[in-house]
């Protein structure tokens, strides 16, 4: 059974009087264990597309299965509860609370299970400790720079233990050398058996998941499954070097010319 | 529910904008201290009032001896009206007067004047009544030792007289002044009695003697200038009644028109009473609207900023919204948040309030103008009720509003 299973996903955004149609019957299954992207150019409907999957945004239509229950009408309490204890969260611009220091940020989600302090402050160390950033644990965000802050953001998705991360543009605010650390830092995370999805319009970072879902104007454009059916899945225990030959063979077999040409800097570079 | 985190987490916000903290706690603070120190004024105000009548009966009417200012049988104006003994008699023949006196102003004038006692050497002028024994019901006299005038006094016009404490004081020390000899106008006089009066030093430095005596003393015959009376419990109309009963009695015997309002000045103390304490709870009801409207500019500004917290804080309820809490969480920590400060607030200027209040009751010893500000602390307690329950609304809706807020919404929120 799949963990994320969305069938005919509709939104809109009201506009004035106009609707705009932002998911247009979107059909999407993750397994539990799979490192996923999805792809698309500003105003595709991927940010939105993983909102809902982390119930912070509603949909119109259709059916969202979260490890089988139904998402629609869920009370507020109970979609904080999945938040919290489900999905861990990773943001572009990181979404720590500036007047918290690093360990505080990390340890917030504890904060509303009723975790004592004592008791967050230590997981939120040993979280800390994971990303390497220990000794910074008395900063503040402000202090911290790019690549640290998302260090601290990942912490903070992470230790509440979760079976999702959803990472909207992670390495959006980063430069590449900080990119690849913190999808190095992904990849070992999805390597630890938790479901990754991420969300980014650069294909070196998608091509470093094992499939890439394809956003265009709302709608799946291609499933490229840039791995999975081909035998590198097989060696894909060690999930960081192993995607980076698999989206040449995934063109090959993909139609669409839009992919043909994305991959191909991805390969470069893992070349 | 109240964790030492949660404490934590409110007192942190307060802390990280102790500008907006301090205008909320002060609009709110200068609110209560504003309602406390109105209420507190009023009541100095209506307690000087009162004050000023506790000294004496107030269900009393007073006659004065005037001039006739109408022709009357024939009779020309500007005639002199003498009242006697006998016509406090005839008055209190009244079936509604209660205790009655005459007053001989023995110095002429308007109560008479001050005349030099004298106890060996020490010698000083003091206003000494002459009156009758009723009179002290209307000063209401409290007797400290001795005895009051009696009847017999007046009847016999013996030679005694009662003094007030301070009187004693001066005259004799801190000996016994019961049955010692004092001169009065160089006549001998024996204390009886010495009185209190809740009037204030000025009520309590006087001497009474006999009305009888007075009259034979200072060439008085038995003219009487004045003649005060207690009518019981009634009420201003019947007061009234009573007044004009007594005038037209006075008006026969005297020959003077019974409308004539210069012949026999009146004061009704029972109708003067009431116009004051209509007065005083008009100023009341003024001054505690004024301190309601201080509440209410408090309670806006406290859901003015409250909005405005609310507001400024939307990305960050994404953020928490995003980490998994519940919107009890987050309007759970604003509302507390509005209540920690207003009620502290509130607390602070209920302090200051009362200690103002204080203060100006230290400065100004009680006197006829203004009482002891005291505020009733039962209602400036409410009133921070009022406020913080108003804070707390003022954090509630704003934040429930957030909190239901799609967290992505609040996400975007820059």
């Amino acid at each position: 059974m799949s963990l994320v299973s969305l069938k005919k996903i509709n939104k809109f955004y009201k506009v004035g009087a106009h609707a705009l149609h932002v998911l247009r019957d979107v059909d999407v299954d993750i397994a539990e264990g799979e490192m996923v992207s999805i792809m698309g150019s500003s105003g595709s409907g991927k940010s939105t597309l993983l909102n809902v999957l982390g119930i912070l945004d509603a949909y119109d239509s259709g059916e969202y299965l979260l490890d089988g229950t139904p998402i629609r009408g869920l009370s507020e309490r109970r979609a904080a509860q999945y938040r919290n204890k489900f999905i861990g969260f990773v943001f572009q611009s990181f979404n720590l609370l500036p007047f918290k220091t690093a360990l505080e940020n990390v340890a917030l989600p504890l904060y509303y299970q009723g975790i004592t302090r004592r008791r967050r402050n230590k997981l939120a160390a040993q979280y800390l400790e994971k990303v390497g950033l220990l000794e910074w644990s008395e900063h503040r965000p402000s202090e911290l720079s790019g690549g640290q802050k998302q260090r601290v953001a990942i912490a903070r998705s992470l230790i509440t233990q979760p079976r999702l991360i959803l990472a909207d543009e992670p390495t959006g605010a980063l430069d590449s050398e900080t990119s690849h650390q913190i999808m190095d830092l992904l990849a070992e995370i999805h390597a630890g058996g938790i479901t990754v999805v991420v969300v980014t319009h650069e294909a070196d970072v998608a091509a470093r998941t094992q499939r890439i879902i394809r956003l265009r104007d709302g709608k799946i454009a291609t499933e490229a499954a840039s791995t999975s059916p081909t035998p590198s899945t097989s060696t894909s225990t060690s999930p960081s070097p192993s995607p980076s030959p698999s989206p040449s063979t995934s063109t090959s077999t993909s139609t669409s010319t839009s992919t043909s040409t994305s991959p191909s800097p991805g390969s470069e570079q893992a070349g | 529910m109240f964790s030492l985190d949660r404490w934590q987490e409110i007192l942190g916000t307060l802390w990280r904008n102790k500008l907006r903290s301090a205008l909320t706690a002060l609009s709110m603070a200068w609110g209560i201290f504003m309602l406390v120190v109105l209420l507190g004024l009023g009541n100095g105000l209506q307690a000087g009032v009162e004050h000023g009548f506790a000294d004496d009966a107030t269900n009393s009417i007073w006659l004065f001896a005037g001039q006739t200012s109408r022709p009357h049988k024939g009779l020309p104006i500007g005639r002199r009206v003498v009242l006697a003994n006998r016509d406090v008699g005839k008055v209190d023949a009244l079936p509604a007067v209660d205790h009655i006196t005459g007053r001989y102003f023995a110095r002429g004038g308007m109560f008479g004047g001050e005349i030099t006692i004298r106890a060996g050497a020490k010698a000083q002028p003091f206003d000494v009544r002459a009156v009758h024994p009723g009179h002290l019901y209307l000063e209401k006299t409290l007797m400290k030792a001795g005895r009051y005038l009696n009847d017999t006094d007046v009847a016999e016009r013996r030679k005694v007289v009662v003094i007030g404490l301070p009187v004693a004081a001066f005259l004799f020390g801190p000996a016994n002044a019961i049955g010692r000899w004092v001169e009065i106008n160089k006549v001998a006089f024996q204390v009886v009695g010495l009185f209190d009066d809740e009037g204030g030093e000025g009520e309590q430095k006087k001497a009474y003697i006999p009305i009888t005596t007075a009259q034979a003393a200072f060439n008085g015959a038995d003219r009487v200038n004045m003649l005060m009376f207690t009518v019981g419990n009634a009420g201003v109309a019947e007061s009234k009644a009573i007044a004009a009963e007594a005038t037209a009695l006075l008006a026969e015997a005297h020959d003077f028109s019974p409308d004539d309002p210069q012949a026999l000045r009146v004061r009704n103390n029972v109708e003067n009473f009431q116009t004051f304490m209509q007065i005083f709870s008009m100023i009341d009801l003024v001054m505690g609207l004024m301190g309601v409207l201080a509440i209410v500019a408090g309670v806006i500004g406290v859901s003015n900023i409250m909005m405005i917290v609310v507001r400024e804080r939307t990305k960050e309820i994404g953020i928490r919204k995003a980490l998994g809490a519940t919107p009890a969480n987050i309007v759970g920590s604003i509302v507390q948040e509005a209540v920690v400060l207003t009620a502290s607030a509130g607390y602070l200027g209920l302090v200051a309030g009362v200690g103002l209040l204080q203060l100006i009751e230290r400065a100004l010893p009680p006197n006829e103008m203004f009482g002891p500000p005291r505020v009733d602390l039962g209602i400036a307690l409410g009133a921070t009720v009022v406020l913080v329950v108003a804070g707390a609304l003022a954090g509630f809706f704003p934040a429930l509003a957030a909190a239901r807020v799609n967290p992505i919404v609040a996400l975007r929120d820059e």
